[in-house]
């Protein structure tokens, strides 16, 4: 069942159209990459599904329910990990469990048992300044959790970080997401990155921006860092690669 | 005329009882003036920060009262609303009502507009955006604020009192001017410096306890 769907959105600024006639499915307890590069039209793209601004044409459908330009549904994650530095770590995360209305207190009851499942253990009293990028982005990702379990859109959520914590931030991602199940659209302009992440792959190429092509990565889900180095990662790789420089049009 | 140190310290052990009643008055009244002028201007900046059309009647108007001498007004308040704490306190809340507006201001429009977005998408009112982004975000400004307003309070306090009144640091002032006593007229100006640095390192004290994510980076 399509947990997310996204029916042929069109949005241009300025008489200058950034995305055409664009439509995603995402199915319940998948991760699905949206790849494309920069100013490419993703961030506009994630705007209308977060509700935050209105599609020329189309709708958005969230468990069979248009929700079209109303915010509240999706929850999001950025590069930036937008944690409040005058919150601790648990009032952040519980942050969106105040906003629809829970007392303090029961919110961070409730976001309390997340913390080690998350590896987060430790953090609860700390401000978000004492924490690296890394751990930042894992308490910005529960913080998303909490918000909402249906539905999560993370546009390029690790690509501040520098190599090595990305690594292991995939790895780590991979096994929380093991775990808790999320379903997920994740916008990237890394290609690894969507190839070891995501069941489904969705390219967006052109200008303006539209969907062009669709690769399933048919590898068992529990993959690891090891899955990079095979043939069919290499594999996936190409035909993501030469799909792209056979668009390229700019 | 210029008294040495040492008769400036003797006239303040001396004058010690008597400056410490007219402290009392003065600060009740500077402390009055804050409270009410800090209320004042958290209130008008919020309502400006939350109706575009509120900000731009008012702010230009705002800054206009600035530009009037304090001591231009003083002796006009005296004569509307007499020789009692009255004209005192308006002074002062004239006086501090600007710098907390414009730094809650400022501090409510410098809110992070990404995080800002992230609430909207949560589903928060603007309320709720008010309360968990814009207002605590804006804490440091408005201590900046409340800083500066505290010794512009105790200075506006003794200004109003030297044009009319029956006690206070002002009125005391005035008294020791008259008689020629240079050295209590010191002892005086050396009290008040001391009282300003100590409310302003109150506020200090109350910023520490009120944003202790600060110490911790």
């Amino acid at each position: 069942m399509a947990v997310l769907e996204v029916k042929d959105i069109s949005k241009s600024f300025d008489e200058e159209q950034i995305i055409n006639h664009i439509s995603i499915e995402l199915h319940e307890g998948e991760i699905v990459s949206l790849l494309g590069v920069s100013g490419g039209g993703k961030t506009t793209l994630f705007n209308i599904i977060a509700g935050l601004s209105l599609p020329d044409e189309g709708s958005v459908w969230i468990d069979n329910e248009d929700v079209t330009g109303k915010p509240g549904n999706v929850s999001y994650m950025l590069q930036k990990d937008l944690l409040l530095p005058y919150r601790t770590i648990l009032d952040n995360v519980a942050l969106p469990l105040m906003i629809r209305g829970m007392k303090k207190k029961e919110a961070r009851e409730k976001a309390a048992p997340y913390f080690a499942e998350f590896g987060l253990d430790g953090t609860e009293k700390k401000y978000p300044a004492q924490l690296s990028g890394g751990m930042k982005q894992r308490a910005a990702l529960l913080r998303t959790y909490l918000f909402s379990k249906k539905v999560a859109l993370l546009d390029e959520p690790f690509s501040a970080l520098d190599m090595l914590t990305k690594q292991s931030m995939h790895e780590w991602y991979l096994d929380v997401m093991e775990k808790i199940k999320l379903s997920t659209l994740f916008i990237t302009h890394d290609i690894d990155e969507a190839v070891l992440l995501s069941d489904r792959i969705y390219l967006l190429t052109g200008k303006p921006g539209e969907i062009t092509k669709e690769i399933a990565i048919r590898e068992l889900k529990s993959r690891t860092q090891d899955f990079k180095l095979t043939e069919e990662f290499l594999q996936y790789k190409k035909e993501i690669l030469n799909h792209l420089s056979g668009e390229e049009t700019i | 005329m210029l008294p040495s140190p040492i008769q400036v310290i003797e006239a303040l052990i001396m004058e010690f009882p008597i400056l410490i009643q007219h402290s009392v008055i003065t600060l009740t009244e500077a402390f009055i003036g804050l409270l009410a002028g800090i209320s004042l201007g958290f209130l008008a900046a919020v309502l400006m920060d939350q109706f575009d059309g509120l900000y731009k009647a008012l702010y230009p108007l705002m800054v206009l009262t600035q530009t009037i001498p304090t001591v231009a007004i003083a002796p006009l308040l005296v004569l509307w609303f007499g020789y009692e704490m009255a004209p005192k306190v308006i002074l002062i809340v004239i006086t501090t009502f600007f710098p907390i507006a414009v730094g809650l201001l400022n501090g409510f429009k410098s809110a992070d507009k990404d995080s800002m977005n992230m609430l909207r998408a949560m589903g928060a009112g603007r309320w709720q955006i008010f309360r968990h982004i814009k207002f605590p975000g804006a804490m440091s400004e408005f201590f900046a604020g409340v800083r500066i307003a505290a010794s512009y309070a105790v200075v506006g306090a003794v200004i109003s009192e030297w044009l009319g009144g029956f006690k206070g640091l002002g009125v005391y002032m005035t008294r020791v001017k008259q008689a020629f006593s240079f050295d209590k007229m010191f002892a005086v100006i050396f009290l008040i410096s001391v009282i300003s640095l100590l409310l302003m390192k109150g506020v200090d004290f109350l910023q520490k306890k009120c944003m202790p994510w600060e110490k911790e980076n």
